[in-house]
């Protein structure tokens, strides 16, 4: 089947079979950023946003997406213009193996966009559904924090990149 | 509260290596938080990870696991799954070849017993390997494994370690052809086994005015990678068996598939590509061989990934221990005597059964003097979940009981848990006692400490949390307010055992490739041994292209394990760079000299400063100069060097964790207010980066203290097998976490360098304990401590003290 959608900023149509979830539908789609870590929706390294509402897309049949917008980790930045979130990330040193680190820049997106200004407990509530064996959270914490303060100086997140 | 200050006949002064501490004012690269040289390709999604390619015409493999704790198998009928549409292969006891080996990914020869097989008649736990499709497509590798009819003749099954080594059991291994040493004996369940001491502790427990003696236990626990096992098999033009792997250890990978699948290692390719996480759990050469099985057999790619299901209950664990700590101690408090006996599960297979249960005695006992040691040590194949490597490697069981233990010395004695550590704590210049006795399945060399920051550890870490104040919690009220301590060591690398290579080149712009068999899988050691190459060459991390682990292209390394990378390939990496400075000095006195102008050229007159070679006076040539004139015009090679190391000696980093926590009484729930973690790794190379491994491997074994554990039906199947199930901690409950970095300077490391990456799971277990025991006056000899304990041990303590109301009506 075809889904269509708006995938970071651009129209794109995925072809998938019915039973598939978004998270195959995305890495077959070249966007190996989202990763899987358990599929069962529990750990958060497959998030991506849906009309910019955080989702674990491995519990997120890729039919479901027809008609919405979805924002990967792509989206964000690239190499040529890193997201003040992805920037905030390295300079932290949150990122360690890195494999949760694209499903936690998806939330911090998610989270900054509805509050500029978060606390240290709002950033820990934000990281809550995103499992993390190497940091002890606490820089991917730190992060998060720097991230708002780098985003309301660029004020980009509101824009949040392409998307 | 320095041991000085305590008079308690210190020899010396606490060395911490302070003569060599105006290194720290010279570096320009070591010891600064340098960006990752990873972290922005991973932040942008960008990073390849070994499923993140798909090859034309590959297969899916899934697997059959048994669903019996013990079993024969007399026959599997695979007519029904071969004809699900897509299905390609189906492999099996009954056509693969049976060669013993050991799944430990350990270096040759490895000292694990020989008792697994690619697929073996028998199955010996639920989750262990039956048969393996592979298919077009995962769905229908997946729904032919379903239509796979086994007959089985099921075996009476045994879980506990004390039944599994009694007369009488079921015997797991009784195959003729399985091999171990050290103790090895299969026919009653033993997988190793060891007595080992120093002294004579009968007669140093006769002279203690006190001793004290109690049993500890800690149970499983799962790595949780984020990434789970994962590998890519292929075969190359040259008809090669290239595999992409989800692994800690590729040159031992490809040692031990080129054994048991026959081939040569020549025609073997292992590379490890970006690895989500590891922390031991890929130092098992796991599911590497069942790619490269069907890939060979088929000739067509074949890719074969863990589920997370799968990754609890048929990947590695954490070996789960009973722990006899006894302890014979002067009143003033000195130490005499201590003895350890340990009891592990190493599950179905044997799997660093030896190795890890001889750390727990090696990292833990040597801590703190006594005139004689006694360690006495057996592992027990039982039919449940396989132990394994697993970060800390055995110390953090060691370390929970012998923390607890030391505690409640220390409460009987009415010392100061710190002051009471300080006094017995090795001093530099000590040798490890049980060195010689607990070597790599073999005799281990002497070990001398050099730096110790064990001291300043617990001096800063105490005032950081304010120690002196546990004295004046008031815990009227139903929540209880507790702090605890301990004092941590490790090791850093493998002595006389690992060894590590580098291999480094000068390009025309002045940057270097560093070729590197280390494996970064998530620790930062990419980024650690290229700051290491551009400190020594003296250029900007920028001008270091680092590429790791590709036993075709990368020098040998051991693999990512034993703490060893930034002490044992950082050396080797420094070796290689000192070598290419010498050759760019070289090269620069022979162009000055071609041009005429010879004065000052002498090796020893040169320095490497900035990016260049530099003259006594002043003149000086740039490196990308150098290796212009070196490739086009005179004097024509390329300038490239290589090193390799291996040490004898095993600088173990020292720290000590103190922990605050709230219990509620009425729930059982225990709060982490805050956790301080001092740690000596000599010096930082990149300080954030320890800092990182320090925060992340205390707050894993925040849960192993608290709330990971398996949980098994009757028959040995696993309950708990799911992130949702198994309760790992979250961002929620990490508490207010502060790290310290105690400056020492190792002098046999790099640039001072000791380990970090495994000491700090050695703390959260015992000093979370001890916390809860100062708060509730309870002492838990067991882990988890979770809530149902807390409120059972509480309710039984209201009814001895029979202390009325609050506790007494619930
Ligand atoms: S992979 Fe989707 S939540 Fe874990
Ligand atoms: S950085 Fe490895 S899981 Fe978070």
């Amino acid at each position: 089947m075809k889904v269509r959608l708006t995938l970071n900023g651009e129209p794109a149509t995925l072809t998938c079979a019915p039973w598939e979830f978004l998270t195959e539908a995305l890495r077959r789609h070249g966007l190996i950023g989202t990763k899987r870590g358990c599929e069962t929706g529990d750990c958060g390294a497959c998030s991506v946003l849906l009309d910019g509402e955080e989702v674990a897309s491995c519990i997120l049949l890729a039919a479901q997406a027809d008609g919405h917008a979805v924002t990967t980790v792509e989206g964000l930045g690239g190499f040529e213009r890193p997201h003040p979130i992805q920037e905030a990330f390295v300079d932290a040193t949150a990122v360690q193996c890195g494999y949760c680190t694209p499903g936690m820049v998806i939330a911090t997106q998610a989270l900054l966009a509805q509050n500029p200004a978060p606390t240290e407990r709002d950033a820990r509530e934000c990281l809550a559904g995103h499992l993390c064996r190497c940091t002890g959270y606490v820089k991917p914490i730190a992060a998060v924090l720097q991230a708002a303060e780098r985003c309301r100086a660029g004020d980009v997140a509101k824009t949040g990149g392409r998307s | 509260m320095s041991a000085q200050q305590q008079g308690n006949g210190a020899d010396q002064a606490w060395d911490t290596g302070a003569g060599s501490m105006g290194h720290y004012d010279r570096f320009k690269v070591v010891n600064k938080n340098e960006r990752r040289v990873d972290a922005l390709k991973l932040a942008l999604g960008k990073g390849t990870y070994t499923d993140d390619i798909t090859l034309p015409g590959m297969l899916h493999v899934k697997m059959l696991w048994s669903p019996h704790a013990h079993a024969r198998i007399k026959a599997i009928d695979t007519s029904e799954a071969e004809r699900v549409p897509g299905v390609v292969a189906i492999y099996h006891c009954f056509n693969v070849k049976p060669i013993r080996y050991t799944t430990a990914g350990q270096g040759h020869p490895e000292p694990s017993p020989y008792d697994a097989m690619i697929f073996d008649p028998k199955v010996r736990f639920v989750g262990d390997r039956v048969a393996c499709v592979a298919a077009e497509d995962e769905r229908a590798a997946a729904i032919a494994v379903k239509k796979i009819k086994v007959d089985y003749e099921v075996l009476p099954a045994v879980f506990d370690t004390r039944e599994a080594i009694a007369p009488g059991a079921p015997v797991i291994h009784d195959e003729p052809d399985c091999t171990g040493i050290a103790g090895f004996d299969p026919k009653r369940n033993i997988a190793a086994a060891m007595e080992v001491g120093h002294g004579d502790t009968d007669a140093a427990f006769a002279k203690a005015d006190l001793v004290l003696e109690h049993w500890y236990s800690v149970p499983y626990q799962q790595h949780c990678a984020l990434e789970p096992h994962v590998a890519i098999a292929w075969l190359d033009e040259d008809d090669r068996l290239v595999l992409r792997c989800a692994t800690q250890v590729p040159f031992h990978s490809r040692r031990i598939l080129a054994r048991i699948l026959e081939i040569p290692v020549q025609r073997i390719r292992v590379i490890k590509p970006r690895i989500g996480g590891g922390f031991g759990g890929k130092q098992e050469v796991l599911l590497d061989d069942i790619p490269a099985l069907v890939t060979l057999r088929t000739r067509r790619p074949a890719r074969f990934c863990y589920t997370r299901q799968e990754e609890f209950s048929s990947a590695r664990t954490r070996h789960p221990q009973r722990l006899r700590w006894k302890t014979g101690v002067k009143k003033d408090g000195t130490l005499v005597a201590q003895e350890l006996e340990v009891l592990a599960n190493t599950g179905a297979y044997g799997a660093h059964a030896l190795t890890v249960q001889g750390c727990t005695a090696g990292k833990t006992l040597p801590l703190y003097r006594a005139d004689a040691y006694k360690f006495i040590m057996t592992t027990a194949y039982t039919n449940l979940p396989v132990g394994g490597a697993f970060r800390g490697y055995g110390g953090p069981q060691g370390f929970f009981a012998m923390e607890a233990h030391m505690d409640e010395v220390a409460d009987l004695l009415g010392l100061d848990p710190a002051e009471f550590r300080s006094k017995n704590i090795l001093r530099p210049g000590d040798e490890n006692p049980l060195a010689k006795a607990l070597g790599e399945g073999k005799e281990g060399p002497p070990q001398k400490i050099r730096s110790c920051g064990v001291q300043e550890c617990i001096d800063r870490g105490a005032k950081a949390i304010g120690w002196e104040r546990r004295l004046s919690f008031k815990n009227d009220g139903p929540i209880k307010r507790g702090m605890g301590m301990t004092c941590l060591m490790h090791g850093s690398g493998i002595p006389g055992v690992d060894m590590a290579a580098a291999f480094l080149k000068l390009n025309d712009d002045g940057s270097f490739n560093l070729l590197v068999g280390a494996t970064d899988i998530g620790t930062g050691s990419d980024t650690i041994l290229a700051q290491i190459a551009a400190e020594q060459l003296s250029v900007p991390l920028s001008k270091i292209q680092i590429y790791s682990s590709d036993t075709d292209i990368t020098p040998f390394d051991k693999g990512a394990y034993a703490s060893s990378t930034t002490y044992i390939s950082g050396t080797a990496v420094q070796k290689a760079a000192a070598g290419v400075c010498e050759q760019l000095k070289r090269a620069a006195a022979e162009m000055w000299r071609h041009a005429g102008d010879p004065t000052g050229c002498e090796l020893d007159q040169l320095s490497c400063e900035d990016q260049h070679v530099v003259r006594p006076d002043g003149k000086k040539l740039s490196y990308s100069e150098i290796c212009l004139s070196t490739f086009y015009e005179h004097d024509q090679h390329q300038i490239m060097h290589y090193g390799s190391h291996m040490s004898f000696e095993c600088p173990p980093p020292f720290s000590a964790h103190f922990a605050e926590v709230e219990v509620d009484t009425e729930t059982g729930g225990v709060k982490l207010l805050r956790y301080v973690a001092a740690v000596d790794c000599g010096v930082a190379i990149h300080p954030e980066s320890c800092e990182g491994q320090t925060e992340g491997g205390a707050t894993t074994m925040m849960g192993y203290a608290l709330t990971e554990d398996y949980i098994f039906d009757g028959n040995g199947r696993l309950l708990n097998d799911t992130f949702r199930d198994y309760k790992q901690f979250t961002s929620l409950d990490v508490p207010d976490f502060q790290t310290i970095l105690v400056r020492t300077y190792e002098p046999s490391g790099p640039f001072g360098a000791k380990s970090v990456s495994e000491i700090p799971t050695d703390g959260p277990g015992p000093t979370i304990a001890n916390a809860i025991a100062q708060a509730l006056g309870i002492r838990f000899r067991k882990l988890p401590i979770t809530p149902e304990e807390i409120r059972k041990a509480w309710l039984e303590k209201a009814a001895r003290t029979s202390r009325q109301p609050a506790e007494a009506r619930v």
